[in-house]
């Protein structure tokens, strides 16, 4: 029973309110691409056990898509921010640095 | 039986006036304030039920909500409820209980006999039995399993009792109201912070108001009677008794469980109530649960807890024996024996498994001449039915030699206490091993976590291995400061209560009594009461192989019990670390999984029951319907008329009747359900596109267009009639089931991928009523309503046009989904009523007859039209139903697109749609499947093909179906076998599926 702040509508949204909607940023790949760059968007999701980046909907509020980061495994959350963006904030990635030095996710995080 | 209360004792009961229950069909009195079990006890019976597995008898050995023995069933009829806990079922005047898990009394058990044969069903006894032959298990072993299996009856009848939720925020919540919750909550409300403060039992004070001490200068109960008070005048408190906080979850999310109706049937209101709560801290005060002896002989009805034992006379004013035998391992158990001799029971001796003895409670009891026995054991009960008396031998040692045997009729045992932290533990808190208390206690570095990254949970008093009252009390003042300062208060209550606590000499951790016992006294020595796990099973578990706690557990069923192993966890991985070799910690615990004790199915129900389990959507013409025959169908939450069935018609003949009447002359239809969605803005067009597979940006305003929606993954997932409205307004009907799924599909897509799209949605399905009028005069009849012009040229097929009929401002849509003329209405919801009556006045000349749901789909399918959900399930795409032509090949994307390109959609040996005439006019069966030659792996008949819809057509007079057949458009004419779940053979031939009409000359009418 986890809560979100939704930052669309400003609300901390109990579990129940919201749908959640798997992984975020995730780039559609349509016609034309190849067979792996599609399924990888289809199918392909991280798994971690930290730091991990969600899209979740205040499906029974303001209904408006967010984007949450969180960790999964402690279920602290860093933050949570608009769906209209294909990356989280920098904001959001130094609170995450800050909290769990070292942290990686996709693309993101310690090089 | 005879009395068994002490006149002057019992500080929870009125013991001038009585109170009349039933047990076991006897009429028996006990007190107000009694719970079950004392007034069962102190009527002078001590069995009160039979163990899981070997039947054994057994009595009650905790006076808490951590007993396994005394579980009933309570009450009769429909408030009949089974494995009761006699220990926390407050009496009433009437309360009817009957023990369970024997036959055919409590006193002489047939069940008994597998006592009998106990060393033939030790540990894993099933797994070892029943695994072959396989062909045994539909016959023999499982009916023999569901028997054995668990304990108290199901209800049968429905719960007359009403159930609610309440929901509650606040600042912090306190589990546990003893002394260590009382003063976490006077520290903690001190500073303003919002507190409620939750105790299960009907008594604040917990063990104290048995234990006595003292608290800054005055006995112990009256520190919490005027602490209660302190905290009833604070507005920022919220106290509840009967409320047990049930488990801890993400996020400071809890459950609290509250009793009210219980002891009072007869009263209004709800019997339960479920507070679900969000605390931003929460304080587990939950207390300590003492620990059993593992000796042989120690489940025999009279060995109790010496905690319970105290509980009984000082509570209830009940002695549970007339000569009490103490053993312990730690001075608490001195208490007890003190209680005892206090109230003129004897004391035979206290067995003291320490060889020095213990501190000054030890001497206390001595100089109260009560002889004590150190470094000694109990070898074994000696009894059946109850305790007859006691075999002493030295602890350490085999037991192979009785040292002495002493006369007793219970035995009060003490073996250290262990601390609740199953409520820490819940949501992730960790814990460390007290080797020197011999107790696993909350690690404050390793709490649960909220969403902010902090722990949220603190334990306090003996919850967090504190067991004297001083540091009971300090360490509660402490975690009422820290929650009120987590919460942004600072506490004013900065003085921690002074308390004497009475100083203690170190237990001794015993696993087992004696402490190298053979086999023989392992086997006769219980962990577990409920599921009948011994010393012995654990050990053998060990031997076999089993080195986690968490397997051991499921395979001796060690804990499982509906007690989860409140009493025997401890016990039990002390005996598998022994008998591993290893460590207690490296055993570690099992995993603490809420509720802490069960509650009640109506509890987790709540208000949710009949008709407010789901809400039911009704359309405008809802209450018309009702009045007219409807045989109801739910489509989703919506409720819809299957068929209008009139007088001396089954429902068949009236499908049969409607679907002939809209064929010959004229139907009318509710189809206000089909979802209704206005997308609208100057990307609109560019928007459906993406959405359907069709074109929908080059229909003309006024047109109308069937299109197909696709999930990314390219399955169909839903259809209907587009209309573009104006330049930059569309209006896309979904299925009945589809309209919010659909909705939210389209938001998805438009809130986080083509989210600078402009273009709005908003879901329209509830605001208008949809009347669809149907048949060959249904142009006659629309035109009696007087308005606008519906003939061909001004209303061709796929149009719409908005106008008047009857006077009501109209859209009329010319589609069909029965392959007449038709026309579908739409107008506010609000007329919906008043333009459905005028309908069927205007179309009474016509014999227009309203039609259901059944004959919507016989209508379809004669015309082979698709149902999403019949033709489809997830896994059927556009190109198997032979859709081709509504999928554009102009556009460069839509969704579904790029999936419907991969190998496997493309593949020409997919299932595809055709229709079926089966042979002698028969009706297949809905899902049947054509077998093809061969067989699988699993030995059954390898598949071709399956019926996805199929009807009594009554228009071609005979069975129809559509259905999915491998490469089935190329098969045309040949015979497929079904064989059907009756052992008789169908046979079936591919056709096209579209039985009536094929050139469409009706629809175009």
């Amino acid at each position: 029973m986890l809560t979100f702040r939704c930052p669309v509508c400003g609300v901390d949204a109990e579990e129940t309110e919201l749908s959640p909607g798997g992984e975020a940023h995730l780039k559609r790949y349509g016609p034309g691409s190849s067979d792996e760059d599609f399924s990888g968007y289809l199918f392909q999701r991280e798994n971690p056990r930290g730091v991990h980046f969600e899209r979740w909907r205040h499906a029974y509020g303001c209904g408006k898509w967010f984007h949450a980061a969180r960790c999964t495994q402690t279920l602290e959350v860093f933050g949570t921010y608009p769906a209209q963006t294909t990356e989280p904030p920098q904001e959001i990635l130094d609170t995450i640095t800050k909290k769990r030095p070292g942290w990686t996710w996709r693309e993101l995080g310690a090089k | 039986m005879t009395s068994r209360r002490i006149a002057g004792k019992g500080r929870f009961i009125d013991s001038s006036s009585k109170v009349a229950f039933t047990f076991d069909g006897r009429r028996l009195t006990g007190h107000p304030g009694d719970t079950l079990a004392s007034a069962v006890l102190g009527a002078g019976q001590v069995i009160m039920g039979r163990s899981f597995k070997y039947h054994r008898p057994r009595g009650p050995v905790a006076a808490g909500p951590e007993e396994p023995n005394a579980l009933v069933e309570l009450g009769q009829g429909n408030r009949f409820e089974p494995n009761q806990r006699a220990t926390t079922t407050a009496l009433f005047d009437g309360l009817y209980a009957t023990s369970q898990n024997r036959w055919p009394s409590l006193e002489y058990d047939i069940g008994g006999i597998n006592a009998k044969l106990a060393r033939l069903l030790p540990a894993g006894f099933y797994y070892k039995t029943f695994m072959y032959p396989r062909e045994f298990w539909k016959d023999i072993y499982e009916p023999f399993i569901r028997k054995a299996a668990g304990l108290g009856k199901a209800p049968t009848e429905k719960d007359p009792d009403t159930y609610e939720h309440v929901h509650y925020h606040t600042d912090i919540t306190i589990l546990g109201g003893g002394v260590a919750g009382l003063q976490a909550a006077l520290t903690a409300a001190s500073g303003g912070a919002r507190v409620l403060l939750l105790e299960q039992s009907p008594h604040w004070g917990g063990r104290v108001m048995a234990d006595g001490g003292e608290i800054d200068g005055k006995p112990a109960a009256d520190w919490v009677a005027a602490t209660i008070t302190a905290l009833e005048e604070m507005d920022n408190v919220t106290m509840r008794l009967n409320c047990m906080g049930a488990g801890v979850y993400d996020h400071g999310y809890l459950l609290g469980y509250e009793r009210l109706r219980d002891d009072t049937p007869s009263l209004p209101g709800p019997r339960h109530r479920l507070w679900r709560i969000r605390s931003t801290r929460v304080i587990t005060a939950t207390g300590a649960i003492e620990r059993p002896l593992s000796f042989a002989g120690n489940d025999i009805p009279g060995v109790m807890l010496a905690s319970a034992v105290r509980d009984y006379l000082e509570l209830y004013g009940v002695a549970v024996g007339r000569k009490v035998v103490v053993v312990t391992n730690n001075d608490d158990g001195y208490r007890t024996a003190i209680a005892l001799k206090a109230a003129y029971v004897d004391v035979p001796c206290v067995i003291d498994a320490r060889p020095l003895g213990g501190g000054p409670l030890m001497r206390e009891a001595e100089a109260m001449g009560i002889p004590v026995e150190r470094g000694r054991a109990i070898g074994k009960v000696k009894g059946g039915q109850y305790v007859e008396g006691v075999a002493i031998c030295s602890h350490d040692g085999s037991g192979g030699v009785f040292e002495r045997e002493i006369e007793c009729d219970a035995v009060a045992m003490s073996g250290g206490w262990s601390p609740v932290v199953h409520l820490w533990s819940h949501c992730g808190g960790k814990l460390t091993w007290d080797a020197e208390q011999a107790l696993f206690r909350p690690d404050a570095k390793r709490p649960p976590t909220g969403a902010d990254g902090e722990g949220f949970v603190l334990p306090a008093g003996a919850a967090d291995g504190e067991l004297l009252l001083g540091d009971v009390l300090g360490n509660a003042h402490d975690a009422g400061r820290e929650a009120a300062k987590a919460v942004g208060k600072t506490a004013k209550v900065r003085r921690r209560p002074v308390a004497v606590s009475v100083a203690q000499a170190p237990i001794l951790p015993v696993w087992m009594m004696p402490a190298r016992a053979g086999y023989e006294l392992r086997s006769k020595a219980w962990l577990d009461y409920q599921n009948d796990v011994k010393v012995s099973d654990v050990a053998l578990a060990a031997q076999e192989g089993y080195q986690s706690v968490e397997h051991t557990k499921r395979y001796t069923t060690l804990g499982m019990a509906t007690d989860q192993g409140k009493l025997s966890n401890i016990n039990g991985l002390a005996v598998l670390s022994d008998a591993l070799g290893q460590e207690i910690p490296v055993t570690g615990t099992t995993t603490f999984r809420p509720p802490y004790t069960p509650i009640s199915m109506g509890a987790i129900a709540g208000e949710a029951r009949g008709k407010v389990f789901q809400p039911v959507r009704r359309t405008p013409m809802h209450d018309w319907h009702d009045t007219h025959g409807a045989d109801w169908e739910p489509v989703g939450q919506w409720r819809r008329p299957y068929a209008y069935v009139r007088r001396g018609e089954t429902v068949h003949d009236a499908v049969t009747r409607e679907v002939k009447n809209v064929r010959q002359g004229v139907g009318i239809l509710d189809a206000s359900t089909l979802g209704k969605i206005l997308v609208k803005g100057p990307d609109a067009g560019k928007f459906l596109d993406m959405m359907y597979t069709n074109m929908m940006s080059t229909l003309a305003p006024g047109k109308c267009r069937y299109g197909l929606m696709c999930s990314e993954n390219g399955f169909l997932m839903d259809d209907g009639v587009v209309a573009r409205i104006d330049e930059d307004t569309w209006l896309c009907h979904t299925t009945t089931g589809g309209a919010d799924h659909i909705h939210a599909h389209m938001e998805e897509w438009l809130q986080t991928e083509w989210w600078d799209w402009k273009v709005w949605t908003a879901n329209l399905t509830e605001q208008y009523a949809q009347i669809a009028v149907v048949g060959p005069r249904a142009r006659t009849v629309l035109e009696a309503l007087g308005g606008m012009r519906l003939h061909p040229q001004a209303l061709p097929f796929m149009s719409w046009t908005d106008g008047q009929l009857a006077g009501f401002d109209v859209r009329v849509f010319r589609i069909s989904f029965s392959g007449e003329l038709s026309f579908e209405i739409a107008v506010k919801a609000g007329h919906g009523p008043a333009l459905w009556e005028k309908i069927l006045e205007a179309g009474a000349e016509c014999g227009i007859q309203p039609y259901g749901t059944e004959a919507l789909h016989v209508l379809r399918a004669e015309k082979g039209y698709i149902m999403i959900g019949d033709e489809t399930d997830g896994t059927v795409i556009p190109q198997d139903l032979g859709l081709n032509w509504a999928i554009s090949k102009k556009k460069d994307d839509f969704i579904g697109k790029r999936a419907q390109e991969r190998v496997h959609m493309a593949d020409p040996d997919r299932w595809k749609l055709v229709g079926l005439l089966a042979y002698d006019d028969a009706v297949l069966r809905d899902g049947a499947y054509a077998v093809a030659e061969g067989r699988n792996a699993n030995g059954q008949r390898n598949v071709q093909g399956r019926v996805t819809s199929t009807y009594y057509s009554p228009t071609l007079g005979r069975g129809i179906a559509m259905g999915l057949v491998h490469d089935g458009p190329n098969r045309m004419g040949e015979v497929l076998d079904f064989p059907g779940t009756d052992g008789k053979l169908y046979r079936a031939q591919i056709v096209d599926p579209v039985f009536y009409d094929k050139s469409g000359g009706r629809l175009h009418g």
